[in-house]
């Protein structure tokens, strides 16, 4: 979105400033660095850092989300914090406290409310994403007066969220037209600890995947009534399970035509799952636990990272054969992978080395390094308009 | 001269038992990043327990080593035995219990 609201001031500066330059955000993204509780600005087209914002409590785990205009990004901290950043002006437009512990949120499919879910106290926050007032409060209550850590929020369409309870094994889907008269749907005993979940790009399927015991939870959005339906669960299950030194993240899901890839848990492989019957159809074999699996826009390739003590490698698997045809060593501890809008390129950050390290995702080539201290999650402003984030 | 030596000795053995500087620093960083990881970067939980010292003060020493070195069946806690010896365990629970 260009400053078009303030193109007669713009103008006048521009006549007193010809250094003054407009910035589009199409292109903009955002790195956390994540021990510094800082936030770089960049710009995928030029490779450059444009700036960086301060101050910005504890955003270990932190993960961001975009307006609709792609002017404002939302960075979830860990504190509870919620940061509004104006991308335009380089600076904090707002930031609150709202909880104790956070992890992650999605924003409405019109763009108006923000949801934010929370360990401490368990639970999600929806918020105005102008003001961000609150605008409602779904504490996760389960059992006698317990509150579970909720993990996997994501928007669905017909104004829709919908998370997943780790204590509680829930998934609960809240419509959010009238937000004064909240409706919740509840699905109960859908797994045992449900560590993250994700929605396929079409907004359809929402799936979550489960820590204490073997397979997935499967919500098709478009039957709900249908209830969960439990995928795969028989897999690995005559396997050792190997120890998991960070928990996969679902949310850079992987699909290929029919096929979809996930990491597995306990093992070190992806999974291929049919879905159509939504059965496994192929167990990759790669070098450690899968963290990241995530599809480049097209679909072609699919990139890994791994947990600790795997993760300073990077293997890249074709999707027409379903083999690792790359694998590349950025540098200890490489955290996240974020593609261009149309996936020429891919960021990568590498916690320990200090560095952005930008890859060719046709060559694999590395075309430049950015210094960043102890980046961690890499989030494109072309996130404002897929469904689920 | 002979009580300098002594005291060079004493200092040594002192310490002896600590892992060594390079080594802590690589400690302090797991802590912090993989440990960080679940637990939160400032040890305050995530989809982990706390590991802030009042979370941990009514627990055993050997209770917190063998969760490090074992981890915990049932739970996301995996064990850490292949990167990290006994006594340099027994050094971290040392350094959760004295935060300030």
């Amino acid at each position: 979105m260009l400053k078009l609201r303030f193109l007669p001031l713009l103008t006048l500066l521009f006549c007193q400033n010809s250094q003054a330059e407009l910035r589009a955000t199409g292109d903009l993204g955002v790195v956390i660095e994540r021990a510094k509780g800082s936030a770089l600005i960049i710009n995928t087209s030029k490779r450059s850092i444009l700036a960086k914002i301060d101050s910005l409590g504890d955003l270990s785990h932190a993960s961001v989300v975009f307006s609709r205009d792609q002017r404002y990004a939302f960075i979830f901290g860990r504190d509870g914090g919620l940061s509004k950043i104006d991308l335009l002006q380089d600076k904090v437009e707002k930031r609150i406290i709202q909880a104790g512990n956070s992890i992650g949120g999605a924003i409405s499919q019109d763009g108006q409310l923000i949801a934010v879910s929370n360990y401490t106290p368990g639970g999600v926050k929806i918020f105005s994403t102008k003001t961000l007032q609150l605008v409602a409060d779904i504490p996760a209550e389960y059992g006698e007066n317990k509150l579970s850590k909720v993990v996997g929020l994501v928007d669905a369409p017909n104004h829709q969220f919908v998370f997943t309870l780790f204590d509680a094994g829930e998934i609960w889907v809240v419509n959010i037209k009238n937000p004064k008269t909240i409706d919740i749907k509840k699905y109960k005993n859908i797994g045992n600890q449900p560590y993250d979940a994700l929605l396929t790009p079409d907004g359809r399927y929402y799936i979550a995947g489960l820590f204490g015991e073997q397979g997935l939870a499967l919500l098709d959005l478009w039957n709900p009534e249908k209830g969960i339906k439990r995928i795969l669960p028989d897999y690995g299950k005559d396997d050792e399970k190997l120890p998991v030194y960070k928990m996969p993240h679902l949310e850079g899901w992987a699909v290929a035509g029919d096929f979809m890839l996930i990491p597995a848990i306990g093992q070190h492989e992806v999974l291929v799952i049919d879905k159509r019957q939504w059965t496994l159809v192929k167990r990759i074999p790669v070098i450690g636990q899968p963290v990241f699996v995530m599809a480049r826009p097209d679909g072609r390739h699919i990139w890994v990272n791994f947990a600790f003590p795997d993760n300073q490698n990077i293997q890249i698997i074709d999707a027409k054969t379903m083999a690792i045809v790359k694998s590349l060593t950025p540098g200890k501890a490489v955290l996240h992978m974020e593609f261009t809008p149309r996936g020429e390129e891919v960021w990568v950050s590498v916690r320990d080395e200090n560095q952005l390290i930008v890859y060719d995702t046709e060559s694999f080539k590395e075309k430049k390094r950015l210094p960043a201290e102890k980046p961690s999650g890499i989030f494109f402003s072309s996130r404002a308009h897929q469904l689920g984030l | 001269m002979k009580g300098l030596v002594f005291a060079l000795i004493f200092s040594v053995s002192a310490v002896a038992d600590e892992p060594g500087l390079q080594r802590q620093q690589e400690l302090k960083n797991m802590l912090a990043q993989d440990c960080g990881a679940c637990h939160g970067l400032t040890l305050k939980g995530g989809l982990g327990p706390s590991l802030l010292t009042d979370a941990l003060l009514n627990k055993s020493d050997e209770f917190l080593v063998q969760t490090i070195l074992e981890g915990r069946k049932g739970t996301a806690m995996p064990p850490w035995k292949p990167f990290i010896t006994e006594q340099e365990a027994f050094w971290l629970v040392q350094k959760l219990l004295k935060q300030q």
